[in-house]
């Protein structure tokens, strides 16, 4: 099967004030088969933010993409011009924002909103939009559709607005669609209620996904397969059972280890100090070498001089580090 | 290092909230009058040196418990005893003599610090306040401050936005500390950080217990946080606490159907047995 | 509806106060309009006597207040000394030119700043927005006295313009067409002097209040869509820019009445700005507590009118103001 989305060899920067240019994205490079939910676990630094607005083209003015393609339906995205964006955008791939709440326009209806989106790619008559928006409404709230159709942002509590940003999202039926941390505001039941949207929706229409999110445990028995980032790499990439419950990567299981657990919880470790990984990812990175170097439990010498190359452990699972280079 | 704190049943409890109310007047556009419980009538007790964890889902009224308990907001009815005194209707004088010892941090780093000031103004603020320092004394509490939150002395010169989400959190600790507080009220304090960052902040706040001796009232929606850093925990619904007790009671053993439902919410990361062990 | 009815009752309180302290400021201030005739020997001071008589001055002044008040009732609002006549057809007159003046120029002072201010924000560090910036700052330092003065400097020489005046000589015996033509001609200087003394401030504000929501993350999440420019724009930005646009405006509508009357004077036009500069030089108590109150209730009027506009406009505002 072939991949519906193909990112090659990615490349971007920050060009900032005074200091050059600042890499956020080092030679990413992954693909995205129809109907996968692909999670992506990065924290802040690791430039999860910036993959997301490349994929649609949607970064700030001073960001540069120096290298590679990203290639979806025969089209190279990074080379397409402002009119084929605008009509993949939203109605090919979606991508949904951080922050419902800043994402929505304050004063407008949120049936509004999304019927502006229908809108845009569609040109049909009135009655045919508010009926298409009804029902793309009836896809992501099974209940009260009407009178939250008819609210206003800030009456909607947090989960509501996300569910409002999913529809407009899935309004004009894409392909795949990139979510960035949707779930990050939520408190737990609203955030199980959310995943359950997204698989209910990966099931009726066959959604490809990007998940992009800082826990891992969000992506247990939801993604397919995990992609860690770290500091703009990819530092791991497989199968979500094998990534998620034997991690390879030092980074990947220093991670694991430092978040606390409800069950299966080892006696009297309560109010102990969690094995944290020390020091800051936006501060340690060198020059050159692995960028996790610093932080790393089992550093070699070779780490500080080289970057790892993306070793395969298997058909489908890599990793760059170089306990793995035989 | 390991922190067991012993409640042995002749400590006075550091504080204790009996019957809060906290009323809510909202008029709806056919204007009449509509009233919003954001409390109904909460009781918890927390002993010094202690953490307690309040656990529920948004809407529960964990923050305007805390708002409460900071004195940010007078509740309609009920008392909260801090150290054997009532301070929910205190006048404007008694209040500003209790307000340093209650400490609040809040879920968002960047709206609770003055983007214009610089770190160092930051932390000199409380202590200029308090009017019984000279200025080397003020330095000098800056710097073991900074050291004590673990973040490097050259910080002083930055701007709140040049921080890490995680180093704001530091920053927002060493300022409550200053004030040298009895109750750090943690609202939400770690639910805006990143995983690894939740751990390294974690593990500061049990350091701090353990040297100074703080209790800490933890309010999240993070059951497996709670789970870690908590000797007690308290679950509230709809204004109410609907069960507390030891942590590891209530984890294992829930008696109500709303701290059942949240521990099913968690989600879980099963890691394979021999990652376990190491 | 409370809030509307609340906001009613403020502002008849407002202008309640409005007219008892300009009553007690012009009635303190020194003088009378009899006390030039008082210089004059050939008036015979029992004359004078009786003409204060006649016109109550002898009455103390809460009396004088009452009685003003319950003419006013009655739609009166007093006697004008100077014009020998009612004082409230004379204002309406004379409020009306004023109007014209004013009206004319806030739209198109609006028009212009509107469209101005946006393409400036869209284009906010470059070139063509510093350029304007620049020269709306001068425009902005120059005194409005200045510019009418440069302007009517601008018609004597050319002899294009009208140098003054609402209408020429034998304005009675034109045509309907052409007495349109006549005043329009003469409000080109004045309605020129006008905006060009409001515009800088209402572009900087419109340019400022756009540029603050080119920022907002809603618009970008717009643009992620698909959103087309055009209604990114008129759809998306300028409703969600609209809230300090729209106090700026119901400040425009307070101005209508007041903020003409150097240019009025200046330029001799036959507005409440001279009336009223005349009324106070001769000390014409109703005249000028008339003309005031009239100024008050526009602004109060527009303040008025700008916070129902935000109220139907901003859903926020709505709740939130139930909520209380």
């Amino acid at each position: 099967m072939k991949a519906i989305l193909e990112i090659q060899d990615l490349h971007v920067s920050y060009r900032s004030s005074g200091s050059g240019l600042c890499p956020a994205l080092t030679g990413v490079s992954f693909g995205l088969m129809p109907g996968e939910i692909m999670g992506v676990l990065g924290e802040s630094g690791s430039g999860k933010s910036t993959l997301a607005g490349s994929l649609v083209r949607l970064l700030p003015a001073n960001a540069r993409i120096t290298r590679g393609a990203v290639q979806f339906e025969g089209t190279d995205l990074l080379r397409a011009n402002a009119d084929e964006l605008r009509q993949i955008r939203s109605r090919r791939i979606s991508l949904i924002f951080q922050e419902p709440s800043l994402a929505l326009h304050p004063t407008m209806r949120v049936g509004e909103q999304v019927r502006q989106v229908l809108a845009a790619h569609d040109s049909l008559g009135k009655s045919a939009l508010n009926e298409q928006t009804r029902q793309v409404f009836d896809q992501v709230f099974p209940e009260e559709a009407d009178r939250i159709s008819h609210s206003y942002p800030h009456q909607l509590s947090g989960g509501q607005r996300q569910r409002v940003l999913i529809a407009q999202a899935i309004a004009c039926g894409p392909s795949v669609v990139i979510a960035d941390e949707p779930t990050a505001s939520l408190d737990p039941t609203t955030q199980m209620e959310i995943l359950g949207v997204f698989r209910n929706l990966r099931e009726k229409l066959g959604l490809a996904m990007i998940f992009i999110t800082h826990n891992p445990a969000l992506l247990c028995g939801f993604a397919d397969r995990v992609l860690v980032l770290y500091a703009g790499k990819v530092a791991e990439c497989g199968p979500a059972e094998t990534v998620l419950a034997s991690p390879r990567h030092p980074y990947t299981k220093a991670l694991f280890h430092s978040i606390p657990t409800v069950f299966d919880r080892p006696e009297n470790t309560r109010k102990t100090k969690l094995p944290a990984i020390l020091g800051d990812s936006a501060r340690s990175l060198p020059i050159r070498g692995c960028p996790f170097e610093p932080r790393c439990a089992g550093k070699m010498d070779i780490c500080k001089e080289r970057e790892p190359a993306a070793v395969n452990l298997s058909a489908s699972h890599t990793v760059s580090c170089f306990k793995y280079e035989s | 290092m390991k922190v067991e704190a012993t409640i042995g049943k002749n400590m006075q409890p550091l504080l204790r909230v009996e019957n809060l109310v906290k009323r809510y007047a909202k008029r709806s556009l056919a204007g009449t009058p509509e009233e919003f419980l954001a409390l109904d009538g909460v009781c918890l007790t927390v002993f010094p040196g202690t953490t307690l964890a309040v656990v529920g889902e948004s809407g529960s009224g964990k923050s305007t418990l805390a708002a409460c308990l900071a004195c940010l907001e007078s509740p309609t009815a009920g008392s909260i005893w801090f150290e054997g005194r009532e301070i929910a209707k205190l006048e404007e004088r008694a209040s500003r003599q209790i307000r340093p010892q209650i400490q609040v941090i809040f879920q968002d780093p960047a709206s609770s610090l003055n983007p214009r000031w610089r770190v160092m103004e930051v932390l000199a603020e409380p202590l200029i306040l308090q009017r019984k320092f000279t200025r080397e004394e003020i330095d000098r509490r800056i710097s073991s401050l900074l050291e004590r939150v673990g973040l490097s002395p050259d910080i002083v010169e930055r701007s709140p936005t040049e921080l890490s989400g995680g180093q704001r959190q530091r920053l927002a600790i060493a300022r409550a500390l200053a004030l040298e507080p009895k109750l750090l009220i943690l609202d939400e304090a770690l639910s805006a950080l990143d995983c690894s960052v939740q751990a390294q902040i974690a593990n500061l706040l049990v350091e701090l217990q353990g040297s100074l001796g703080m209790t800490y009232l933890f309010i999240t929606h993070d059951l497996a946080m709670a789970a870690q850093l908590a000797d007690e925990i308290a679950v509230m619904d709809r204004g109410r606490i609907v069960e507390q007790g030891r942590a590891q009671k209530i984890l294992k053993q829930p008696e109500q159907e709303t701290t059942r439902q949240l521990l099913a919410a968690v989600p879980r990361l099963t890691l394979a047995p021999p990652l376990l062990e190491q | 509806m409370r809030y509307l009815l609340r906001r009613l009752g403020h502002a008849l309180l407002l202008l309640a106060g409005v007219s008892v302290l300009t009553f007690l400021f012009t009635a303190l201030a020194p003088g009378t309009y009899f006390d030039e005739m008082r210089m004059n020997p050939q008036i015979a001071p029992e004359t004078i006597a009786a003409l204060r008589a006649q016109y109550g001055l002898d009455k103390p002044l809460p009396l004088r207040y009452v009685s003003w008040l319950s003419s006013l009732v009655h739609g009166e609002m007093g006697f004008s000394f100077a014009y020998n006549s009612p004082v409230a057809p004379l204002l309406l007159v004379r409020a009306g030119n004023t109007l014209l003046l004013t009206i004319t120029s806030t739209l198109l002072a609006w028009a212009i700043a509107l469209p101005l201010g946006t393409w400036s924000a869209e284009r906010m560090g470059r070139v063509p927005d510093r350029l304007l910036s620049w020269g709306t700052a001068m425009l902005l330092v120059i005194p409005d006295l200045a510019l009418a003065l440069g302007l009517l400097v601008l018609a004597v020489r050319s002899g294009w313009f009208p140098t003054g005046g609402m209408a020429s000589v034998g304005f009675e015996t034109l045509s309907p067409f052409n007495k349109l033509r006549d005043v329009a001609l003469h409000m080109i200087l004045p309605v020129t002097a006008l905006v060009l003394s409001t515009l800088p401030l209402l572009f900087r504000h419109v340019r400022a209040a756009i540029a603050d929501i080119l920022d907002a993350p809603f618009l970008l999440a717009a643009l992620g869509h698909g959103i087309p420019k055009r209604t990114l724009l008129y759809r998306y930005a300028l409703p969600a820019a609209a809230n300090p646009l729209i106090s700026l405006f119901g400040f425009s509508i307070g101005m209508l009445l007041s903020g003409s009357l150097l240019i009025e004077v200046v330029m001799s036009w036959p507005g409440l700005g001279p009336l009223l500069l005349e009324a106070i030089l001769a000390r014409d108590l109703y005249v000028v507590i008339g003309g005031i109150l009239f100024s008050t209730f526009f602004l109060v009027g527009g303040n008025l009118f700008a916070d129902l506009l935000l109220y139907w406009a901003d859903p926020r505002i709505r709740t939130e103001s139930n909520a209380q």
